[in-house]
């Protein structure tokens, strides 16, 4: 049961990671390899922002929210958009948002410097659950519904609302988005800037379950991530949901029953096995992108 | 409006160049529509009607000439903008988003006016969309996505409609419909830009035609004097 619930809080969290990766490639058909730096710069952000400024986590993640939307909106206009009209834009995209990381990566080192930061000690709260005789923190708890919640929050904006149908125009044909009078560019930037935020409040968790960050996390979790889209099938939201929990749960189950070193193994191992049932993956059912 | 402007023609193009690298398709190109008309621009395949279509609407940037739209300047203004200001092409091949619901694609077409009366408009017109409005626009027939890709501009009420082959891969009868619609959209006061390669029957409904060459005109004047006209018959409205 331990095991179960850790591998649910730890799952949660790849997975809402996961989402704003396949957003942007749903929408895009980008793939933003920055979002991982995203990721870990949002983590120092939050530690900076409990230490220094003296907030209690709970405040720090709404701001970190928007540090990530702004930091979206930089990897747009920076990575993204001076290029959307080479031919290979596909692959230029994908270069640029590395370098665009190296350089978010390196004002890390530069302010911080390399070692492990940490949340100062009395930072969390204390509050314990006991589940079905597992232990839970209040800390564990809050990661998973804020997690859910956020994921739900992303589903209902896609499927309801003027903006993400926007997406969907957008994701499907492009120039019938344009013909229609939509403002490609500006949805483009806001659906940058949503991805971001979502990997942000990721990083901010992330590090709060491990009380730590490094800044190298980000490249921990990009291989997971991709893996985790691709699991679910590219662009799939819900994919992205199931993917995330799943890998949570695999990873966890490895260490406790097999060995900590086989973490990896079991874990991109289910990766290749689920891609010979399902080519498609999980819910990647339809040949169509879809968000 | 002042006085001037509703004499002058609501689409002016002058000395239009579009080109896609080396390649001119459209080599100063001149036509203009009065307001409440139905101009049409025929020729044959890659005669450069669509790119003077997309250059109009904002989708492709010339490469020289001017476009005015009641009385502005638009050559520079976005695709988006343009919609916005009452301007709406319905493209060529319909690009009805498929995956989205017959209603979802309307409520596209709204997306600056958020018009849900406009939207219950083009359900009265049409009603097959209106029966099916929750079903994925791909599971309409051609004829019928082509009544929704119409239905699409006309919620953003477009005080001009630009239809790039809106007959193309459709059934005689359908076209009929098609046309039916054409005419209706006119006669409600909408100025109307027709491009078509089906060139007799789009002169047969226009007021005044143009017919395009290797991205020049060739030939311009009114629908019915083009129509009678021998040499255009012979050239370019064959078989």
């Amino acid at each position: 049961m331990q095991q179960l619930l850790n591998g649910l809080f730890t799952g949660s969290i790849y997975a809402l990671f996961a989402i704003g990766f396949t957003l942007v490639f749903g929408v895009l058909d980008r793939l933003n390899l920055a979002h991982p730096a995203v990721f870990a710069v949002s983590a120092f952000v939050g530690i900076e922002l409990v230490e220094v400024a003296g907030l209690s986590i709970w405040y720090t993640l709404p701001i970190v929210f928007v540090v990530g939307g702004l930091l979206g909106i930089i990897i747009e206009r920076v990575a993204f958009r001076p290029l959307k009209n080479r031919p290979d834009a596909h692959f230029a995209g994908l270069i640029s948002s590395i370098a665009l990381a190296g350089m978010f990566i390196a004002l890390l080192q530069w302010r911080y410097g390399p070692n492990t930061r940490r949340f100062p000690a009395d930072s969390f709260p204390s509050t314990t659950f006991t589940v079905f005789g597992a232990q839970v923190t209040l800390l564990q708890v809050a990661i998973l519904v804020i997690s859910v919640a956020l994921m739900v929050a992303l589903t209902l904006l896609v499927a309801k609302s003027r903006l993400g149908r926007g997406m969907r125009a957008i994701a499907e044909n492009p120039t019938a988005a344009r013909v229609l009078g939509i403002n490609v560019d500006r949805v483009t930037m806001t659906t940058f800037a949503i991805s971001s935020a979502l990997g942000a409040v990721a990083g901010a968790l992330f590090a709060m379950n491990v009380n730590s960050a490094q800044l190298g996390m980000g490249t921990a979790i990009e291989l997971k991530g991709l893996a985790v889209i691709i699991v679910g099938g590219m662009g799939s939201l819900p994919g992205a949901l199931v993917g995330g929990l799943l890998l949570g749960l695999a990873e966890v189950f490895a260490v406790a029953n097999i060995g900590s070193s086989w973490r990896d193994m079991v874990a991109f191992g289910l990766l290749f096995l689920i891609l010979l049932v399902r080519p498609q993956g999980l819910f990647g059912a339809r040949k169509v992108r879809e968000v | 409006m002042t006085e001037s402007h509703a004499t002058e023609p609501i689409l002016k193009v002058e000395n239009l160049v579009v080109s896609y690298g080396r390649v001119e398709a459209v080599r100063g190109v001149s036509f203009q529509a009065a307001s409440g008309s139905l101009i049409t621009l025929v020729g044959a395949n890659g005669a450069g009607k669509s790119s003077i279509i997309n250059a109009v609407s904002g989708i492709v940037r010339p490469k020289a000439g001017t476009i005015t739209f009641e009385g502005r300047d638009i050559t520079k203004t976005s695709a988006h903008a343009l919609v916005g200001e009452g301007l709406v092409q319905v493209p060529e091949g319909r690009q009805i988003l498929g995956t989205l619901t017959i209603h979802e694609n309307l409520q596209l077409g709204g997306w600056h006016t958020n018009d849900t009366a406009a939207i219950r408009e083009v359900y009265e017109r049409f009603p097959v969309l209106a029966e099916r409005r929750d079903l994925p626009a791909g599971a309409l027939s051609g004829g019928e996505q082509q009544m929704l890709a119409i239905g699409r501009a006309l919620v953003a009420r477009p005080r001009l409609i630009l239809l790039d082959e809106p007959s193309m891969g459709l059934a005689p009868k359908i076209v009929d419909e098609v046309f039916r619609v054409i005419e209706e959209i006119r006669a409600s006061g909408t100025t109307v830009v027709l491009i078509e390669q089906n060139a007799r029957r789009a002169l047969r409904a226009a007021d005044h035609g143009y017919v395009l060459a290797s991205g020049e005109i060739a030939h311009e004047g009114p629908a019915a004097d083009l129509l009678a006209d021998e040499r255009v018959v012979q050239a370019y409205l064959g078989v």
